[in-house]
């Protein structure tokens, strides 16, 4: 087996085929990154996967988990300060959990410098929006590098650092789910370690660091005069590229993963305009920009999701007085989605069809298949509780979804869950719903992780002022959504053991007096305790325990003691009241061709959680067996 | 150019098969360039991953039914796969695993029948490998089996068994890569 650990430490230079989160860790090692931080998100959290593969005596850098996106940043912002070189990487919207803190940094002297990697999610794969990150570099006065592959990925890393380091200014590597994802062989550069000093850098003379009143203004005026110097940088780096193929009439301007789909969707063009690809997408260089609009007589910018470029670039045009036709969007489908080859193909075809050759595709009359949505796993905790809250409730009664596995308790049959906005929103929506409403209990959930990301202002403000609804903390003792990392209920964070904080002992410590810790295959204590519960004013929480039986089977393999079980359906006493298909709805159980229900051996995990559910007790335990054995 | 299309459901192991696949055409030496649908969210749901091979490659990702090679490990993503991304004269292998979708169960869609899978097929001309291994007992194992027999039958042009075994051995170690060699070279006997 290649092992990753040896390949990301090795000195030398060599190739392999990497994801772009991966040839990322590789960067920061060649880089002497110092100190990394995230909270976990698709699509960045392999990145920390790679970093893990690494012992952490052999880490070349401190890494953590931080418990939200926020913290991650200010611990990546305290260590550059200090004189670290650091890095902070998240999805998306965690840039919205951030951003307090985040659009400070550009006023201050980030003397070690500082990456901020960003996992945007055009065609919203696993995200609550397709939010476009690059307007936030404008509110910020942030440069954006945006790579197309994972070679880009690791090469536009390394120089990210560098103009971080030179102009002591955060610096945006935006990466989109399939640059993330993407494997390709990349070829790695040679490093040498510089070995940790352990010193103290820094100083308030680097500064000011007191962003106040008057002080304001010239740290403001000290971060546009670096963002000036970053337009005249972008000038000068290779990682902006004109490829002339001698059309002096069309051009087009674009950047990351739609100029890949660019060169693909044009391979077999026998006529191909000139195209600017852009490194940095923020800020511009003006002269980069009016020398390719001069140049040509109708300018298509393509570009995914919003308008940024399109608007910057019409500015350009305008303030340079050039005769230029620029066409930019011109639907609101072309606002949606990611720009996959057949979306780029179509967007260029509706404007210059001559580039298009029509390829002659046969059409077959349509078929239709069945929708696959994700589900929970097999004997995933969630679905029993799920099951019982939804039995202990009245259907008029209001449900508040929040972030997590247990996000697809919204689908049918449970239908719990039915409002959602962000993490740990849950509990504040849920107090909402409360005011002024005497006819609806309101039920809201949270995951583990998510209770300590986001979720404890929203309990405070529950406590502090006196509203009525009632919790249920879905916990399953690990971030599970992202891969299972720990959050600090689990007692062992990234690098070691860690005492752990008890979310019940927290929530006692609060003073809410009603508190019930069940495990949630436990279906009539939880049946009945949600009924007590919301029949009770003021907050009430339910800790729904059960571990992630995903993460708990992957575990037992590892150490090999894993044992196989299963449950059978009994044929002779089964009533086909279909309870454990139509309501529990373990996947599990399926039914063949004439009605009859069975166990698919595939899935089953013999966790037993469905047994109870079973109104005429047909579902029984099988006999074990080692695994391997039938 | 030869353009792979993968699917599966969350938790089948269509990321090792691909990664596999991935390493045998770079070692068959191919220029080959690939994504995965990652994550969790994902689990019980639909898995993708595209896989291209030669030169003129720029765009992972694979235009709709511009696929020379399907594979899938269950029966219903398989129909799905061949709707969506087969052309005239491609492939279809799939491992006939049946895990039915949600509403199937629900008893609100039908199941996807072999018959129904295999008239798409010829109405599309494409040929397709029907793979289904009785005697395995470790359903991890059934992305190992589709392996073996896309070597066998040669599915990807000048890939050969042993570029395979060396992808496997890049991947596996110990215990697990006896066993995924073991099953891999019975499936030549």
């Amino acid at each position: 087996m290649k092992l990753l650990e040896e390949m990301l430490l090795k000195k030398e230079s060599f190739s392999e085929i990497v994801m772009g989160n991966t040839a990322i860790v590789r960067a920061m090692i060649e880089s002497n990154t110092k100190v990394i931080t995230s909270y976990p998100g698709s699509p960045t959290p392999e990145i920390a996967g790679a970093i893990s593969s690494i012992p952490l005596e052999k880490r070349p850098f401190y890494f953590e988990f931080s418990t939200n996106e926020k913290v991650a940043t200010e611990v990546a912002f305290g260590s550059s300060v200090n004189g670290n070189l650091s890095a902070v990487f998240f999805k998306s919207v965690g840039l919205n959990v951030a951003a307090d803190s985040f659009v400070q940094l550009s006023l201050l002297e980030l003397i070690g410098g500082m990456v901020i990697i960003l996992g945007d999610d055009p065609g919203a794969n696993s995200s609550q929006n397709e939010q476009d990150n690059r307007h936030y570099a404008k509110l910020s006065y942030t440069p954006i590098f945006e790579p197309s592959t994972p070679q880009e990925v690791y090469e536009m890393y390394l120089e990210a650092t560098e103009l971080s380091k030179k102009l002591k200014m955060p610096v945006i590597l935006r990466l989109t789910t399939h640059v993330c994802h993407a494997k390709q062989k990349v070829d790695f550069g040679s490093y040498n370690t510089i070995e940790n000093s352990f010193k103290s850098d820094f100083d308030v003379s680097n500064g000011p660091y007191i962003p106040i009143t008057s002080e304001v203004f010239p740290m403001k005026e000290k971060a546009l005069k670096k963002l000036d110097s970053v337009s005249e940088y972008s000038q000068k780096t290779k990682i902006n590229k004109v490829f002339i193929n001698e059309d002096n009439k069309r051009g087009i301007i674009t950047y990351g993963g739609p100029y890949l789909s660019l060169i693909d969707v044009l391979k077999n063009s026998n006529k191909k305009p000139d195209i600017l690809k852009l490194g940095i997408v923020y800020p511009l260089s003006e002269k980069i920009i009016v020398d390719f609009l001069k140049s040509h007589e109708e300018i298509k910018i393509l570009e995914e999701l919003d308008d940024v470029l399109e608007k910057e670039i019409i500015y350009l045009a305008y303030k340079n007085n050039l005769n230029v036709k620029i066409i930019g969007k011109s639907s609101l489908e072309d606002w949606l989605g990611e720009y996959t080859p057949d979306k780029v193909e179509k967007v260029i075809k509706n404007l210059w069809p001559d580039l298009i050759s029509n390829t002659d595709s046969e059409n077959f009359e349509e078929i239709y298949v069945p929708k696959r949505p994700a589900q929970m796993c097999p004997g995933c905790g969630h679905r029993s509780a799920f099951y019982a809250v939804k039995k202990a409730l009245k259907d008029k009664d209001i449900t508040v979804a929040d972030i997590g596995c247990h996000t697809l308790g919204f689908l049918p049959p449970y239908n719990m869950g039915q409002v959602l906005l962000s993490m740990g929103h849950g509990n504040s929506t849920a107090a909402g719903l409360s005011i002024h409403n005497k006819e609806r209990k309101v039920v809201t959930f949270i995951g583990d992780s998510t209770f300590f990301h986001a979720g404890l202002p929203g309990i405070i403000n529950a406590i502090f002022n006196k509203h009525n609804f009632t919790l249920i903390v879905m916990e399953n003792g690990t971030t599970a959504m992202t891969g299972h990392q720990d959050h600090p209920a689990v007692g062992k964070n990234f690098n070691s053991d860690t005492s752990s904080i008890s979310i019940k002992k927290v929530l006692e410590s609060f003073g809410v007096k009603h508190i019930a810790e069940i495990d949630a295959y436990s279906q009539k204590k939880l049946i009945d305790t949600v009924r007590e519960f919301v029949e009770i004013e003021g907050f009430k929480v339910i800790i729904a325990k059960h571990p992630c039986m995903l993460k708990f089977t992957r575990e037992q393999r590892k150490k090999g003691v894993f044992i196989t079980r299963k449950v059978r359906v009994d044929k002779d006493v089964c009533t086909l009241f279909y309870e454990c298909i139509e309501r529990f709805a373990c996947p599990t159980f399926q039914k063949d061709s004439e009605g009859k229900i069975y166990v698919h051996e595939d899935l089953c995990i013999g966790d037993g959680s469905c047994m109870q559910t079973c109104p005429s007790t047909a579902i029984k335990p099988k006999k074990e067996s080692k695994e391997g054995e039938k | 150019m030869f353009n792979i299309y993968l699917s599966g459901v969350g938790g089948q192991g269509i990321g090792l098969l691909s990664e596999i696949l991935i390493r045998a055409c770079d070692y068959a030496g191919y220029k080959v360039y690939g994504v995965d649908t990652h994550g969790l969210a994902q689990r019980g749901g639909v898995v993708e991953s595209h896989l291209k091979i030669g030169e003129d490659i720029y765009s992972p990702l694979i235009k709709k039914n511009d696929a020379d090679l399907i594979i899938s490990l269950e029966r219903t993503e398989a129909l799905r796969g061949l709707i969506n991304y087969s052309k005239k004269d491609s492939k279809l292998i799939f491992y006939d695993a049946n895990w039915q979708p949600l509403f199937v169960r629900m008893g609100k869609d039908t199941e996807v029948s072999l018959d129904l899978l295999s008239n798409e097929c010829k109405k599309r001309n494409v040929s397709c490998y029907r793979i289904f291994l009785d005697t395995l007992n470790d359903p991890k194992m059934q992305n190992i089996v589709v392996v073996a027999n896309i070597a066998k039958k040669s599915l990807i042009p000048k890939v050969e068994i042993v570029h395979y075994e060396n992808a496997i051995k890049d991947l596996l170690s110990g215990v697990n890569l006896e066993r995924n060699l073991k099953l891999f070279s019975e499936m030549f006997i």
